[in-house]
């Protein structure tokens, strides 16, 4: 089981990026499910939300404790929540930044880094900085786990051709940095 | 053919209760319950659900419009939470004394003081005596099944109840995963339309309802509704095993069962947590110590036969409690395994715990934890007078 955690803010869908992850990968038919950490609801608060990843049914109705990736929507996050919080050894890390990857500062048991600037992107593209989209993509090229063309086409469900259109070109401009 | 989707425990409950093809729904707002009314208001302007739509002034009001409507012989729903189900009580009690068999979700959420809005089935395991049935489940897809099932328990000529169908509030309510949604030709075959017998108000062959009643008279109907319950237990196994033949999938009726045959220790509790037990049950039968699960399904009417032999060849049992009984120093659940077992050959040792209130976590760490003290105070022959509060420690989260 893979087990995903994203931190974002409220307004940058957080959590609908979190159900468009559990989306793409019961369409490819397997399984997924994602909890949002339950705290007030307010704009640009610091916003949790989980998600599981696995071949067969998913269990535990619990929060993520220990992920293997944790997705990043504002880099301004690391000075308000402990992002890196019980990751597990050669974790992942995919961050909204226009940083380079080799650039970010990280714990050991990070092995990857993947960096895109998704609030440009999204601010160029959509006129809005919601950065979740973009990161969607990012998160897709840097680790392989759901389809690209399945989220890109569930992201134009939801949010327009433009959204989708998005999630592509963050795939192509993500920097992936392999920590040797 | 049923279609896979990706649903949260909400729409999991609107969808089911669309389905279900009600003829008036009455609700009220209050979170985490709130998306369910929001769905179904949509699938009502979208034309996909063909019936009284009424946003209520209040949960009173909600209940209130319901019974007036089940008396003229309709199909019913609604859905609440917490304190919207406290406010509701007064016409809570009436619609079960009446005979109603509306189907109400409860989307379970602590109940204030101190001010909360996370989850515990506090709210609705304090009503248990208030005459409905209550059924409680683990996942979305459970939702789903088993609210479709309520209708068909509820309106049951044996039964005529109204059902609760109670979910936890955020680790369900908010929580998406794969749930495999059934045609309405499907549901159709499953659930005929609802013909009431038993009480209606129609102007061409009046009927006096609810009369001042003597407590002579009252006892009977008392009684009545006590057989009624005692019915249910057949019914909900009935209704559970015919909807296993149609769309292939068992929730075992009035309690789950997860290698529970061949165990030396039994943990028993409802609701979500019951997933978190059935991988750390994997996880102790992997190092060769014989655990299982007993998944409460029904806590009314409470499956008193089921849960003796469930426990019958056990050394033991533990009860996790997402909730509090008051003056009795332990969980709701507890006391109710406990007033069962008092008809059973054997006194069982015990061990109790109450975790996970107010939305807290009952993390893998903390269940086998809870696993770990049961084995040794079974052990041990004890039998847990105050209950083991489970607590995580300090520093955990990061919102």
């Amino acid at each position: 089981m893979i087990e995903i955690r994203l931190h974002g803010r409220g307004g940058m869908g957080t959590v609908k990026a979190a159900e468009v992850i559990v989306h793409a990968r019961v369409a490819e038919g397997g399984y997924g499910n994602s909890i949002p950490f339950f705290g007030f609801e307010r704009q640009g608060a610091p916003v949790t939300s989980f998600v599981r990843l696995d071949d067969k049914p998913i269990r535990p109705k619990t929060q993520v404790y220990e992920p293997n990736c944790v997705i990043v929507l504002d880099s301004t996050l690391r000075q308000a929540v402990d992002i890196f919080e019980g990751i597990r050894n050669e974790g992942i890390l995919v961050i909204n930044t226009p940083e380079a990857p080799e650039a970010i500062a990280a714990p050991d048991c990070i092995r990857t880094i993947a960096t895109v600037d998704a609030s440009e992107l999204s601010f160029r593209m959509i006129g809005k900085a919601i950065p979740n989209t973009a990161m969607l993509g990012a998160f897709i090229k840097c680790t392989g786990w759901v389809s690209i063309d399945v989220v890109a086409d569930r992201v134009a469900a939801l949010w327009g051709d433009i959204n989708a259109a998005i999630v592509r070109e963050a795939y192509k401009s993500t920097r992936i940095f392999r920590r040797p | 053919m049923s279609q896979v989707e990706v649903f949260n425990g909400n729409l999991a409950a609107a969808h089911a209760a669309r389905l279900s093809r009600p003829e008036v729904i009455a609700a009220y707002p209050i979170t985490p319950q709130t998306p369910v009314v929001e769905y179904l208001t949509q699938f009502h302007a979208d034309g996909l659900l063909d019936c009284q739509m009424t946003e209520a002034e209040s949960e009173h009001g909600a209940m209130s419009i319901l019974s007036g409507a089940s008396l003229t012989g309709v199909r019913c729903y609604t859905a609440t939470s917490s304190q919207g189900l406290a406010l509701m009580y007064e016409p809570y009690f009436r619609a079960s004394t009446l005979r109603l068999p509306i189907v109400m979700n409860i989307v379970n959420r602590e109940m204030i003081s101190p001010q909360t809005v996370w989850g515990g089935p506090q709210d609705s395991l304090t009503l248990r005596d208030a005459g409905w049935i209550q059924l409680y489940v683990e996942d979305n897809q459970e939702i789903l099944d088993t609210t479709i099932q309520a209708f068909k328990i509820a309106e049951h000529p044996e039964v005529l109840l109204p059902v609760n169908v109670c979910y936890d509030g955020f680790y369900l309510s908010h929580m998406s995963e794969r749930v495999e949604l059934p045609t309405l030709a499907e549901v159709d075959g499953f659930l005929p339309p609802y013909s009431s017998r038993h009480i209606i108000l129609d102007p061409d062959h009046p009927m006096a309802v609810d009369p001042l009643t003597n407590g002579r008279l009252l006892m009977g109907y008392r009684r009545k509704h006590m057989e009624a319950q005692a019915a249910a237990l057949r019914v909900i196994e009935q209704v559970d095993s015919e909807y296993s033949d149609r769309f292939g999938r068992s929730w075992g009726g009035l309690v789950g069962e997860y290698c529970a045959q061949d165990a030396d220790y039994l943990m028993i509790s409802l609701g979500s947590v019951c997933g978190a037990l059935r991988e750390c049950v994997d996880e102790f039968r992997s190092r060769g110590l014989r655990v299982g699960l007993l998944k409460i399904r029904s806590l009314r009417p409470f499956p008193r036969e089921r849960v003796i032999r469930a426990l019958d060849g056990k050394k033991g049992f533990g009860v996790i409690d997402r909730n509090v009984s008051f003056g009795t120093n332990t969980g709701i659940l507890y006391q109710e395994i406990r007033a069962a077992l008092y008809s059973a050959s054997k006194r069982y040792p015990a061990a109790a715990f109450i975790g996970g209130l107010g939305g807290e976590d009952l993390t893998l760490e903390i269940v086998e934890r809870a696993i770990d003290a049961t084995m040794a105070s079974v052990d041990a022959g004890e039998v847990a007078e105050a209950a083991t509060w489970l607590i995580r420690p300090e520093k955990r989260g990061n919102s």
